[in-house]
């Protein structure tokens, strides 16, 4: 007789959740007539997200390594990442709610008939929102799985939806299509990459799980061959999803090309998620090789500071300016997790939140600046966006300084300690790398600011659209995090002075 | 509450009343600015009946944890050095809302948007000078080029935004250099069992010889953009020639001597060893800052300039008294960051009402302005005096004990650096002759003399540049016990002790 595993659906219950609301959201778009659609799928997704937050702080003491057989580990950084998934992409729905970043119907070809057809009848595109709450399981899933087969499909899963979603701008379709093109290619490029890093973890240990590995790793006499090949493509896989040198070509055009709500979503919740799975796999499974491969990840980090903050200068773009600055974050965060240290791993997570809400909230202020075509995202004519709004503009201000890392925000705060953490674990070198890139990331950073407020407006037809009340509230809540985590970062510290964050 | 907390909140309190003020009424804000100041005045002046003179270390001190990961607290106090420059930023900042009464009128942004800005700086001024805990101080150093920089580039001329960049980018460069020397100390001291931030406690820590050079390079190159110090100094001047005169007063009167306090709270005191290793090169350095700003200032056409290259060579003289490591070089250089605060101040502050009178900074547009505007003149004049240090105004005393403690240690810097004071005589006489005497310029016959409010913002600033002239004892008593601290620190003594002074 067949018995069937035992699951615990407590603490499987997050990501339950965020499925069953993508089901739901497939459903009432097969059955609710389509004047309700978009207002249902919204109320869905922002319940949905809620709900699964509510879960998530309800299991937070839980530390259990059987949750899915041996497939899920939950312990206290990995419900403190799954929590800051759901309040970003809670955040990052907020943005998704003005009705005009998607297009009406994604199958018309650019320019068509068709497509001038569902525009001019007012179809919503609202599959959207059960698109980015698989996209969110996923997430959810990927920093608490603990083998092979579970990673993998977590990654999928999180990658699809992303993939589909990034093709689905309103304006500039065919920017749009490319960008979700090349996501796509390289994407499935990248996750056969960590598939083959898998089959060849698998043949040198004989098992998928991590702990699996790295009892392997430590037994004397074992041949290490398959084990760095192995570890090669699956950071191959890894290093592509956070966006960093040398596998961060996708990242300016996926930016550029998605609409600018995905964009938000997709830079600061995917960062968390893949962030958090490559602390978790770095520690339980190859931790004890530290020292073959973290010259090699000191290297990494190093090129993907300096390579996108140099790259950042010449930009014109604000997209892509911001996708440039989120390679130079990937490479800081990327020293948090070379030091595979407790403080490594807590300013890692703290990290993540700073650069999270100051990413939403930037991404949700570019979909405010608009002319009579759309968005407008060459950043010349953003001069003297501060005479036209002020609000706005301070608000696009905070966040950059918080990524520039100017005392009394939260990226500061994130900077400092990441930057610590690095120093104590004996990378002087990332840390003069990162002080260095630090300083040229400020100059463009510094230089929008710079054309907000001092430049005289020369274009009268970019105007700042009048936010609604859900995006009002995006960015502020984008603004106050950043604002009180600068000034008071204990309130998320607090949550992660624990003796074990991460069960092995 | 704790007198000095309250000092540093105070001028907060007028920016929430400020905030709630009606825009439109800009007499209502000025004055809810220059009350706001004055109460912040008069705090910091209760605080000389608190201060127990003549003892060592830090007084009126207070503490609370603010982030307890890296034990980092809210931990302000002060000492000698702390107390007068805290007290100068409170004196000059009234003087500055006086003085600049109008000047934030055709502003890019509001009358009220520059008072809140000036009362924001005026907090961080008071507190990076009262902070004990080095990450509260780095915090704060980096925190207040924000205001600074809406103050540049929102109510300067001319190529103001560029100027307020580039001031901002050099200082962001040098505090990102300083981050990493103080992440570097703070591991130091976790691996050495008491994780702090407290300078008091670090100045303990036992740090390699060549672990101390690199920390003491992150900290002095920070604070040397700051001060400015030859060859980074490069900023200044093109802030100095777009900032409103209030805005220069507070950058150059008071900002700036964060860089000189810095060094000698944190290089000196934290880096002993570094600080004798590197202290010749320094004094080269410091003594090039002196001559190369002062000959930039005889060849200066534009007054704003001409002013900010009269500081780096003051500056020079500043940092040359510290690195001499001798108890007159460091009272001295500890009174002349005073003295210059005032003197700085009276010729910024005349220096603007010429040039708001004339609508011209160009020094030869002023000429024959002593027979129309005897006031005026004569102010300028004075301010001029005490920049080029003739005895009997305030500067004199502070740029004497510099030469004198640094001849005692070496008696080549000294002589190289009376060459500036022969220098400065030049180029304050000549701008003097220029600007003052000499044809009457067209244009210059109807220009009004000093009107009340004018004169009274400028009288305070003469009265201390006369009184610490002639009787400097009381500042020099209050420095004192920080001096003989920080050379116990860095563990010299006087080459040659002089019997009291």
């Amino acid at each position: 007789m067949l018995s069937t595993p035992a699951l615990n659906y407590n603490l499987l219950a997050p990501i339950l959740i965020v499925l069953g609301g993508a089901l739901l959201g497939v459903l009432v778009e097969g059955f609710v007539a389509r004047a309700y659609r978009a207002r249902l799928q919204i109320i869905i997704a922002l319940l949905t997200v809620a709900t699964a937050f509510g879960w998530v702080i309800s299991i937070r003491a839980a530390v259990s390594q059987t949750a899915a057989i041996d497939s899920v580990s939950t312990d206290a950084a990995g419900t403190f990442l799954q929590g800051t998934i759901l309040v970003l992409a809670f955040v990052a729905l907020l943005f998704f709610t003005q009705n005009d970043h998607f297009a009406p119907q994604a199958s018309a070809l650019p320019g068509s008939s068709e497509e001038k057809e569902a525009t001019l009848s007012g179809v919503q595109m609202t599959e959207i929102y059960p698109l980015v709450l698989f996209a969110i399981s996923g997430m959810l899933l990927f920093p608490v799985a603990h083998d092979l087969i579970t990673l993998f499909v977590a990654l999928e899963v999180l990658s699809i939806p992303l993939y589909i979603i990034t093709g689905l701008a309103r304006r500039r379709r065919l920017l749009s299509q490319e960008a979700a093109l090349k996501y796509f290619l390289l994407g499935a490029y990248s996750s056969a990459f960590f598939l083959f890093g898998g089959a060849f973890l698998y043949g040198f240990s004989g098992s998928l799980s991590l702990g699996a590995i790295r009892t392997a790793a430590q037994t004397p006499g074992a041949n290490h061959i398959f084990l760095f090949l192995g570890l090669i493509f699956v950071s191959v896989g890894l290093l592509f999803k956070v966006g960093a040198v040398p596998f961060h070509s996708w990242t300016p055009d996926v930016y550029q090309g998605a609409p600018t709500p995905v964009t938000g979503f997709m830079a600061a919740c995917t960062k968390v998620a893949a962030f958090g799975a490559m602390f978790r796999i770095f520690v339980v499974a190859f931790g004890a090789i530290q020292s073959d491969w973290r010259p090699v990840f000191v290297a990494i980090a190093s090129v993907t500071m300096a390579g996108g903050a140099i790259a950042a200068i010449s930009q014109r773009d604000v997209k892509r300016t911001l996708a440039y600055s989120s390679i130079t974050h990937a490479g800081f965060l990327l020293s948090g997790v070379i030091a595979l240290s407790q403080i490594g791993l807590t300013s890692m997570l703290f990290y993540l939140v700073a650069y999270g809400f100051a990413t939403i909230g930037a991404f949700g202020i570019v979909t405010l600046v608009r002319d009579s075509t759309g968005e407008v995202n060459d950043l010349n004519r953003w001069a003297g966006l501060a005479k036209k709004s002020p609000l706005v503009a301070t608000a696009f201000s905070l966040f950059l300084l918080s990524f520039g890392g100017v005392p009394l925000t939260a990226g500061f705060i994130a900077k400092f300690s990441i930057f610590t953490a690095a120093y104590d674990s004996g990378n002087i070198a990332i840390v003069v790398v990162g002080v260095l890139s630090s300083a040229i990331a400020l100059f463009f950073y510094l230089r929008v600011i710079l054309i907000m407020f001092f430049k005289e407006p020369t274009d009268d037809t970019v105007t700042v659209a009048v936010p609604s009340f859900m995006v009002s509230a995006g960015i502020g809540i984008c603004f106050i995090a950043t604002l009180v985590l600068g000034v008071y970062p204990d309130l998320v510290f607090n949550l992660l002075r624990l003796p074990t964050l991460l069960v092995p | 509450m704790n007198l000095l907390t309250l000092t540093i909140l105070l001028p907060l309190v007028g920016v929430l009343a400020l905030a709630i003020a009606p825009r439109e009424n800009t007499k209502n804000i000025k004055l809810i600015a220059l009350g706001s100041s004055v109460i912040t005045l008069i705090s910091s002046l209760l605080m000389l009946t608190k201060y127990k003179f003549g003892v060592q270390g830090f007084q009126l001190v207070s503490s609370h944890s603010w982030f307890k990961v890296f034990n980092i607290n809210y931990a302000v106090g002060i000492d000698g050095l702390a107390l007068v420059l805290i007290l100068l930023t409170t004196v000059l900042v009234p003087i500055v809302v006086v003085g600049g009464w109008n000047e934030a009128e055709n502003g890019r942004w509001s009358v009220k948007t520059y008072y809140i800005l000036i009362l924001v700086l005026e907090t961080f001024m008071v507190a990076v000078f009262a902070a004990t805990d080095v990450f509260l101080f780095y915090v704060i150093f980096e925190a207040m080029l924000v205001p600074v920089y809406f103050l540049i580039g929102g109510f300067g001329r001319g190529d103001r935004g560029a100027a307020a960049l580039k001031f901002l980018l050099y200082s962001l460069f040098g505090g990102l250099l300083m981050l990493a020397a103080v992440i570097g100390i703070f591991v130091i001291s976790v691996h050495q069992g008491h994780a702090s931030f407290d300078v008091t406690q670090l100045s303990h820590l036992k740090i390699s010889h060549n672990t101390q050079d690199w920390l003491f390079l992150g900290f002095f190159i920070a604070f040397a953009i700051k001060a400015p110090l030859f060859p980074f100094h490069t900023w200044l001047p093109g802030a100095a020639r777009s900032a409103t005169p209030g805005t220069s007063i507070l950058v150059l009167g008071v900002l700036d001597k964060v860089g000189t306090y810095g060094m000698i709270r944190f290089c000196l005191a934290l880096f002993p060893e570094a600080t004798k290793t590197f202290a010749p090169y320094i004094i080269v350095l410091a003594l090039i800052s002196i001559i190369y700003g002062a000959f930039l200032a005889i060849g200066q056409k534009d007054l704003n300039s001409l002013i900010a290259f009269t500081s780096i060579s003051h500056f020079g003289f500043i940092v040359l008294g510290i690195f001499a490591l001798t108890s007159q070089g460091i009272t001295g250089a500890s009174l002349y960051m005073v003295n210059h605060g005032f003197s700085t101040a009276a010729l910024f502050l005349v220096g603007g009402w010429m040039i708001e009178r004339r609508k011209s900074t160009q020094v030869a547009d002023f000429g024959g302005l002593q027979r129309i505007t005897p006031v005026m003149a004569w102010s300028f004049f004075i301010a001029g005096l005490s920049a080029l240090a003739l005895p009997g105004l305030s500067s004199f005393v502070s740029e004497f004990l510099v030469l004198l403690g640094t001849f005692t240690r070496y008696p080549a810097a000294a002589v190289v650096g009376t060459l500036g004071i022969i220098l400065a005589a030049l180029y304050v006489l000549i701008l003097v002759q220029r600007a003052l005497h000499g044809p009457l310029q067209e244009g210059n016959e109807d220009t009004p003399d000093l009107n009340l409010r004018e004169k009274v913002a400028i009288a305070p600033v003469i009265v201390a540049l006369v009184l610490l002239g002639f009787y400097p004892k009381p500042a020099i008593h209050t420095i004192n016990p920080m001096t003989s601290q920080v050379l116990s620190q860095v563990h010299v003594s006087d080459p040659t002790p002089l019997a009291g002074r």
